[in-house]
């Protein structure tokens, strides 16, 4: 949880002890706030982006929720993450202060990464959020490393990394997940296929069957999930961890979602059919489906969820208004944090 | 003559010479774009900055190959086709990610002609270069300098579309590995460029504009930077030789040397860091070559040495300006 979230006052349970799903009352209210933040502050973006507030290049993980918020709501601090380009999501459901990624995304003084990252970079090493990441399937070896050090801490503590569909292609990929099954780690991959790699579609990239059958090739096991429904990544996510963080040794999980923006904001997506989206949205939307789920089983009540939606759209304006007053880099900060020392 | 922007110079370069010669192929991510897509459209994008738009319904997919993510393997294909018989020109998005397949230029591309008795490995790498849209640090990088430390491979780096053209066309046509680096703050460039076929050189810098005072070299998007100070001060009758090197290896020594030994006073304007850099390398040539001629000590104009930051202010502080150049112009005149 961030500052900025823990000061949100939540609806009180009717009962403390009211399970639905497997998950405690405070958790649903928790999993659709965290899910609601990344689609709210996503949605946020793109419109400040295209007002020209945000510099540089922007890719929003719209439409993923399910997959980050189903993967994190199981981690703590203690664990690690590491994110890829598209990292908002990941950054959001790890925990990283809202406010603090609204001001780095708009180049600021007091930004997560003192503006020196931006959008593609954002992270925040005491949340166990490694860093989003510029060079595609660079997270996953670092995430190893990550697991090395929970192994040889021995506290239960694991690594997590996202890794797109397009991502799945590249060498150091292949490499992390070997090396995690040789050095028996700690680590969960989570794959996230979201049809498309830029420009180019899924099914043109991934040489063999599916990507399931290449994990699966490294002697890695993987649980699949419905990436567009919160409860079956937390569930697929729950499996594999029980495995990793009891020294079973490398797992995978393994998600099929959607990207309801370009691949960056400006992209004008002619690799597209153009009623794709608009269908996945009417039909599939992760937010849509949770909000479903509870109204029919009564994990939550259609006023709690309205009530979460007020208060994250609170927070994310909050976060532009702060953002736009935030103080610019001076110059003299660009020569701080090249080195501790030198 | 026509004018065109770099983006369209070396699209036209592409098409021209794919024509020209059937062993040229494309090969990158995105290249043509689309593959796999809902849209059915292919040649969806043309390359993410649109350079290579058009080749595939010319030319084909035998020839314009859409890649996954897998930079090793695109310039290890490259390697392996050019020492099969090929010309390939492969695509790197982002210099940048010369770490992910950094083995295949450094270890391989480069030694071909050296360890297997003058083999011919007559491969084009092009990637975008240079900071200047808030791209970040992993996004921006200049990495003439740090490629042209490699013997081996020749480094290209046209500073406009004509010269972008014709430098593209010899590259291609050369025996050589060439790393061909394309600033994304100069595709929308433009100038007058012929529709035809012409080649230029490598190795063979050009007097971008003649004076007897100081000796500037730049080099890629800042020679157009220098063009303005340069002017400027020829206004209050400070003149100085300009000098666009085009090709960072081979590096056309001479042109700067005789222009240092007239002038007696050098100024480089360089993006690569400065550490072991591209600015370095030409003081201590001319320190080395020239040095009874000099009158002042050499003045460099680089970024810091820091990575290249995200916010638009901390990026122009990094980048060299308008009027740094000219304080170091007036620097070596003070001497
Ligand atoms: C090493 C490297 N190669 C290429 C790129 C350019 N690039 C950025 S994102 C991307 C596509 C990634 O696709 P995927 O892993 O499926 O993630 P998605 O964008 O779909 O979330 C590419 C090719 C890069 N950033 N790094």
């Amino acid at each position: 949880m961030t500052a900025e979230q823990d000061v949100i006052t939540a609806p009180k349970p009717a009962s403390a002890a009211r399970h639905h799903d497997g998950l405690t009352h405070e958790q649903l209210l928790s999993a659709y706030r965290q899910m609601k933040t990344i689609r709210e502050f996503e949605e946020r973006v793109h419109v400040e982006n295209a007002s020209g507030a945000i510099p540089g290049f922007t890719h929003l993980y719209c439409g993923q929720e399910a997959v980050a918020v189903g993967a994190c709501e199981h981690l703590t601090d203690a664990d690690y993450i590491i994110s890829t380009h598209r990292g908002h999501g990941h950054c959001i459901a790890k925990g990283c202060d809202v406010v603090g990624m609204m001001k780095e995304i708009h180049g600021r003084r007091d930004g997560l990464n003192g503006g020196k990252g931006g959008s593609m970079h954002i992270a925040d090493i005491g949340k166990g959020m490694l860093g989003a990441n510029g060079v595609v399937g660079a997270g996953q070896p670092i995430a190893v490393g990550a697991a090395i050090a929970c192994k040889l801490r021995g506290e239960g503590r694991i690594a997590a990394s996202f890794t797109g569909d397009g991502a799945s292609n590249q060498g150091t990929v292949f490499e992390a997940m070997n090396m995690a099954v040789v050095l028996q780690l700690p680590k969960v991959f989570v794959f996230e296929n979201n049809g498309y790699s830029e420009h180019t579609g899924a099914s043109y990239g991934i040489g063999c069957e599916d990507i399931v059958k290449r994990i699966e090739g490294f002697g890695i096991p993987v649980w699949q999930a419905d990436g567009f429904d919160f409860f079956s990544v937390y569930e697929a996510m729950g499996k594999a961890l029980e495995v990793s963080r009891n020294g079973g040794g490398p797992t995978a999980i393994y998600c099929e979602t959607i990207r309801y923006f370009g691949h960056f904001e400006g992209d004008p997506q002619n690799y597209r059919a153009k009623d794709e989206v608009q269908r996945y949205r009417a039909e599939k939307d992760c937010l849509l489906k949770f909000r479903a789920r509870m109204e029919a089983n009564g994990g939550l009540s259609t006023d709690e969820l309205d009530a979460v939606d007020r208060e994250v759209g609170a927070l994310i304006e909050r976060a532009v208004q702060e953002a736009r007053n935030a103080p610019r880099p001076r110059a003299e900060d660009l020569l701080t944090n090249v080195y501790d020392n030198y | 003559m026509p004018k065109k922007s770099m983006r369209e110079a070396i699209n036209e370069a592409l098409h021209l010479e794919m024509a020209r010669d059937p062993s040229v192929i494309v090969l990158g991510e995105d290249v043509s774009g689309g593959a796999g897509g809902t849209s059915g459209q292919r040649d969806a994008a043309g390359g993410v900055f649109g350079l290579t738009k058009g080749l595939l319904p010319k030319f084909g997919e035998h020839r314009v190959i859409d890649t996954p993510i897998s930079e090793s393997a695109i310039i290890g294909a490259a390697n392996g086709a050019a020492l099969a018989g090929l010309r390939p020109v492969a695509e790197i998005m982002f210099s940048d990610f010369i770490g992910v397949c950094f083995d295949q230029i450094l270890n391989q591309a480069a030694k071909f002609r050296y360890m297997f008795n003058g083999a011919k490995a007559p491969l084009v790498v092009r990637m975008t270069v240079g900071a200047g849209r808030s791209a970040a640090a992993q996004h921006s990088q200049s990495m003439h300098a740090l490629l042209s430390a490699i013997p081996g491979i020749k480094v290209v780096m046209p500073s406009n579309a004509y010269d972008a053209k014709g430098l593209l066309l010899q590259a291609i046509r050369d025996d050589d590995p060439v790393i061909f680096l394309e600033h994304k703050m100069l595709y929308n460039d433009t100038c007058e460029v012929p529709d035809g076929d012409y080649t230029i050189p490598f190795g063979e810098g050009v007097l971008v504009r003649e004076g007897e005072h100081v000796t500037v070299v730049a080099t890629g998007q800042l020679v157009k930077l220098a063009t303005g100070v340069v002017d400027r001060l020829a206004a209050e009758g400070v003149r100085c030789d300009l000098i666009d090197p085009r090709t960072t290896s081979p590096l056309d020594e001479e042109l700067i040397l005789e222009s240092v030994r007239e002038t007696g006073r050098l100024v480089v304007v360089d993006e690569a860091p400065p550490r072991c850099g591209f600015a370095a390398d030409v003081a201590a040539l001319v320190a080395r070559e020239a040095f009874a001629s000099l009158r002042a000590p050499v003045a460099t104009v680089t970024p810091p040495h820091t990575p290249v930051p995200f916010a638009p202010e901390l990026e122009r502080e990094y980048l060299p300006d308008a009027a740094r150049v000219e304080r170091a112009i007036r620097s070596v005149l003070a001497h």
